[in-house]
């Protein structure tokens, strides 16, 4: 490891992607900058790191610019040994990234469009996204988290139902996540915002609600997770 | 781990997540059994192995399965890391880069490949453009990240990885497209990388042995 290594976070206060490598670097207790973005007027560092999505989270590593969540957890873990967030085992890591991309590709877009849509389709998106959180819910059991004992990958990459699903669907005034459907997963959600690390690092729930209800007409209009 | 293994894959015969993982395999000398699944009506051993999106390729190793393509990729390099070749790179770095051009294949060209059949006129053009300009931005994109002159002839190296198989698997699914949807798709003036990439690898012994293997489980239904 490099004796002065520059670290920074190319991040949004209010997303939860940009939280995910928060919490990462900080459970690994790697120093690192917060660069904070305007979405709306994005610097040339992040348009130059990141040219063929433009979107945060960008981790830039001594001047090496790694963009896309799950792709900079794994760099975060393959680079600082520490504390790993990844299984050791074949199998256990194979699983680990299977529901990380789950939880990315089917179960964030079927919550977030349940929020935002209405009638038929909401009903359809609120059917998926049931789906999709009784099928982490049975994943996780009895555990304390996705990753055993620990926080890891798969629970970093599901912090978005720890904090912003409660914080949408109050926005939205729909009822998704609740203790009687889904009693693993809120016993998972006390546990995760309890524990010290990521208390350090959530937004406040208070600021995140004021931001999605100000944002809400826009957001209604574009179903666009960029806000 | 050097003891033998009971390796089975799910798959389909024309499906290009699946081709990867049959070349992945026999890169590594990996013995395995093969199932074809007909997913119109799916057997219960793979509703079984992967409930959660029912779907091929799944790899069952000693009774345990691991689906998605890309994982399943990961995997097999993990699993069997001491067989060459590593279909990762070793620094991490090279290895992020590697993910996000995989990635931005299935975000960015695969849905376009769902939308191109079904699209007609103008705006079977704009897809079909589209399509050909993501291919472009990959070729600068792999060509300035992780291409290395005189390191070829695959992405890799002298051997495929991950990205090179993605690429064969691109190269038979766009073949396909090309016959059924009537359009041009790949131009070697445009992205003359990924094409050379790609003509490597069919080239290469068990993408034939692959290919010739399949022929006995297509079936006569369309």
């Amino acid at each position: 490891m490099a004796e002065a290594e520059q670290v920074k976070v190319l991040r949004f206060w209010a997303s939860p992607w940009s939280f995910r490598v928060e919490l990462a670097l900080k459970l690994k207790g790697v120093p690192h900058e917060k660069v904070e973005e305007d979405l709306a007027n994005k610097s040339p560092l992040l348009l130059a790191s990141n040219p063929i999505h433009k979107k945060i989270p960008v981790l830039l590593h001594n001047g090496k610019a790694i963009p896309e969540s799950l792709i900079i957890l794994e760099y975060i873990d393959e680079t600082w040994t520490d504390n790993p967030i990844l299984p050791k085992a074949p199998h256990e890591r194979g699983m680990a990234r299977f529901w990380s991309r789950f939880i990315d590709d089917k179960c964030v877009g079927a919550c977030w469009m349940s929020c935002w849509t209405e009638g038929e389709t909401q009903q359809m998106f609120m059917e998926q996204a049931r789906a999709c959180l009784r099928i982490l819910d049975d994943e996780l059991g009895g555990r304390r988290f996705f990753g055993g004992e620990s926080i890891g990958l798969v629970d970093i990459s599901a912090s978005f139902f720890a904090l912003w699903l409660g914080v949408l669907q109050e926005v939205a005034g729909i009822s998704l996540i609740n203790g009687d459907e889904f009693p693993n997963l809120c016993r998972w959600i006390e546990g995760f915002v309890a524990s010290d690390v990521v208390t350090e690092c959530l937004p406040p729930r208070d600021k995140l609600l004021a931001v999605f209800q100000s944002k809400k007409q826009a957001i209604l209009a574009t179903k666009s997770m960029v806000y | 781990m050097a003891n033998a293994k009971e390796v089975r894959l799910y798959g389909m015969t024309r499906s290009g997540y699946c081709l990867m993982v049959h070349h992945a395999l026999r890169l590594k000398g990996v013995p395995y059994d093969y199932v074809e699944e007909d997913l119109k009506n799916k057997s219960q051993e793979l509703l079984r192995l992967n409930p959660v999106h029912k779907k091929v390729p799944v790899l069952v190793v000693d009774g345990r399965p691991v689906a998605e393509s890309l994982v399943i990729l990961q995997y097999i390099d993990e699993l069997w890391g001491s067989l060459a070749p590593r279909l990762l790179p070793e620094d991490p770095h090279r290895r992020a880069k590697v993910r996000f051009w995989a990635d931005f294949v299935y975000q960015k060209v695969v849905p376009l490949t769902y939308v191109i059949p079904k699209a007609e006129g103008d705006s079977k053009a704009a897809a079909v453009a589209e399509f050909r300009a993501q291919l472009v931005v990959m070729e600068g994109g792999v060509r300035e990240e992780l291409w290395v002159d005189g390191a070829g002839p695959f992405i890799n190296g002298d051997a495929p990885g991950l990205l090179d198989l993605l690429a064969g698997s691109c190269h038979t699914g766009i073949k396909f497209l090309e016959g059924v949807a009537g359009v041009q798709l790949l131009d070697k003036e445009e992205t003359p990388l990924l094409c050379s990439v790609m003509e490597a690898l069919l080239q290469l012994d068990v993408v034939k042995e692959t290919t010739d293997f399949l022929q006995q489980h297509v079936h006569n239904d369309r």
